[in-house]
């Protein structure tokens, strides 16, 4: 029988290694899957690469794990912020290396990681300083950057239901980066506020497809990132 | 004559001036900032269809205080509403619509436009400087129009609209008009065109808080606003 529900979040993030590259899901604080990524605080990981568009905010999630010297390079389209205190003040220190990838770039690479492509020519960036040093090739007269795929080792993504084979819904804006990633790292471990047989879900309304995810875990009332972020409060 | 600023057009007021020139039909990606303003303005009775570039299409006004879902946020990553006929789709089908030049319209802001239309609004290019994109590299070379709403000078007073961008660019020559807080400005043909200008404001007082020579439309008015 296929299951891929795991009892907790620690047991979810156990295989996560030390110097992994991991793709975080959200967008701003829609999407993020605060639990898993305050398990990897837990768990004492080192080294990791993040790729997500932001760079959190206040002290939880992302900001949390950044603030526990878990991250030596992050990938995003947007690290910058209103609350992105944490960021700033460990990339002015020179503490953490810092991609920054044209938004659409930075999801067309993780898609075509996740879809087995070898890269593609994109007019994005296309005489901008993120083209340097990058092939520039002319296709029916005009000029395209080459942007090569994005793999990660594991993905955390948070999602709204799952069933014990892994397909996955999401509610309204928090879907985001959660499909692509799940698509395009070697071991997808996903967040879900529910669990539900299998067959519940309607073939015609599964976005995710449980063939991208390796991992599900439940967590029924997931923390809200904004109300900690006004409140001030960290983790741990 | 002294090129101090004179009192320009309230935000509400140049996002109202942007949003009467989208026109009826039109997919329109709002930038972050100033930008968001220009979906409460759009006219009544003109339906629009407003993108966001993290996986909405058919956003509505700002959720009102009571009424706010924070997974439901456009790209400044404020509370909005969907209207009837919204959808939802994933980042890269996300981009796709802005890279596969689906989206007619993008407002953008601006550190500083070039009389030639290159943007730069991503990086002062400072050493302790946070660069961040966003989607503003995929939107100039995406979007079939962009068009740029910021004020006319910086905050310490030095013109946005140069010669040349002294910061790093966002794209080359993809600006087609600017609304500023004093004026309403076509870049043609390499070259700043000023269709609008403020009431009160000369074109010799907007040309000392311009960097650029500006050439006078020959149809120029007044730009018509309501109080906001």
């Amino acid at each position: 029988m296929i299951d891929k529900i795991v009892p907790d979040v620690p047991t979810a993030v156990a295989s996560v290694h030390d110097g992994a590259v991991v793709m975080i899901s959200g967008f701003g604080d829609a999407g993020s899957p605060t639990e898993l990524i305050h398990a990897l605080i837990d768990k004492g990981a080192r080294d990791l690469t993040v790729i997500n568009n932001n760079a959190g905010n206040g002290l939880i999630g992302l900001a949390a794990l950044l603030k526990a010297g878990a991250v030596s390079k992050v990938i995003s389209s947007y690290p910058r912020s209103s609350h992105s205190v944490v960021f700033e003040e460990l990339f002015r220190a020179g503490k953490i290396a810092l991609e920054t990838v044209p938004q659409g770039t930075l999801a067309e690479r993780i898609r075509a990681a996740g879809a087995g492509i070898g890269g593609f020519y994109t007019k994005t960036s296309v005489g901008t300083p993120v083209a340097d040093d990058k092939e520039v090739r002319t296709i029916d007269g005009a000029d395209y950057v080459f942007e090569a795929p994005l793999h990660a080792d594991v993905a955390l993504v948070k999602a709204q239901s799952a069933d014990r084979w892994g397909n996955l819904t999401y509610r309204l804006a928090a879907r985001n980066f959660g499909p692509i990633m799940c698509m395009a790292a070697e071991h997808t471990i996903v967040q879900v506020r529910q669990v539900v047989p299998v067959g519940e879900i309607d073939p015609e309304t599964v976005v995710t497809p449980g063939i991208f995810v390796d991992a599900v875990v439940a967590v029924p009332d997931p923390m809200s990132e904004r109300q900690a972020v006004l409140e001030g409060r960290g983790y741990p | 004559m002294s090129p101090s600023e004179p009192k320009g057009l309230s935000a509400a007021q140049m996002a109202w001036r942007a949003a009467q020139d989208i026109p009826e039909g039109a997919y329109v990606n709002l930038g972050i900032g100033m930008p968001e303003l220009v979906a409460d303005h759009v006219p009544e009775g003109r339906e629009i269809v407003l993108h966001s570039e993290n996986g909405l299409l058919g956003v509505g006004p700002t959720a009102g205080e009571n009424a706010q879902d924070e997974e439901l946020i456009n790209a400044g990553k404020k509370s909005i509403t969907l209207l009837p006929g919204a959808a939802l789709f994933h980042h890269a089908d996300s981009f796709a619509m802005i890279r596969g030049g689906h989206i007619d319209l993008c407002v953008l802001g601006a550190f500083q436009v070039s009389a030639n239309g290159d943007l730069a609004n991503w990086s002062t290019g400072a050493a302790d400087a946070i660069p961040a994109i966003g989607g503003a590299m995929d939107l100039v070379a995406g979007a079939k129009r962009v068009v740029v709403l910021t004020k006319h000078c910086a905050k310490d007073g030095t013109p946005k609209l140069v010669d040349h961008c002294s910061y790093p660019l966002t794209g080359q020559g993809v600006v087609s008009r600017l609304y500023s807080d004093l004026a309403v400005v076509d870049v043609i043909d390499g070259t700043f065109v000023v269709q609008e200008i403020l009431d009160g404001v000369s074109l010799d007082d907007l040309q000392a808080l311009t960097g650029a020579p500006l050439f006078a439309a020959s149809d120029i008015g007044a730009i018509a606003v309501p109080n906001l």
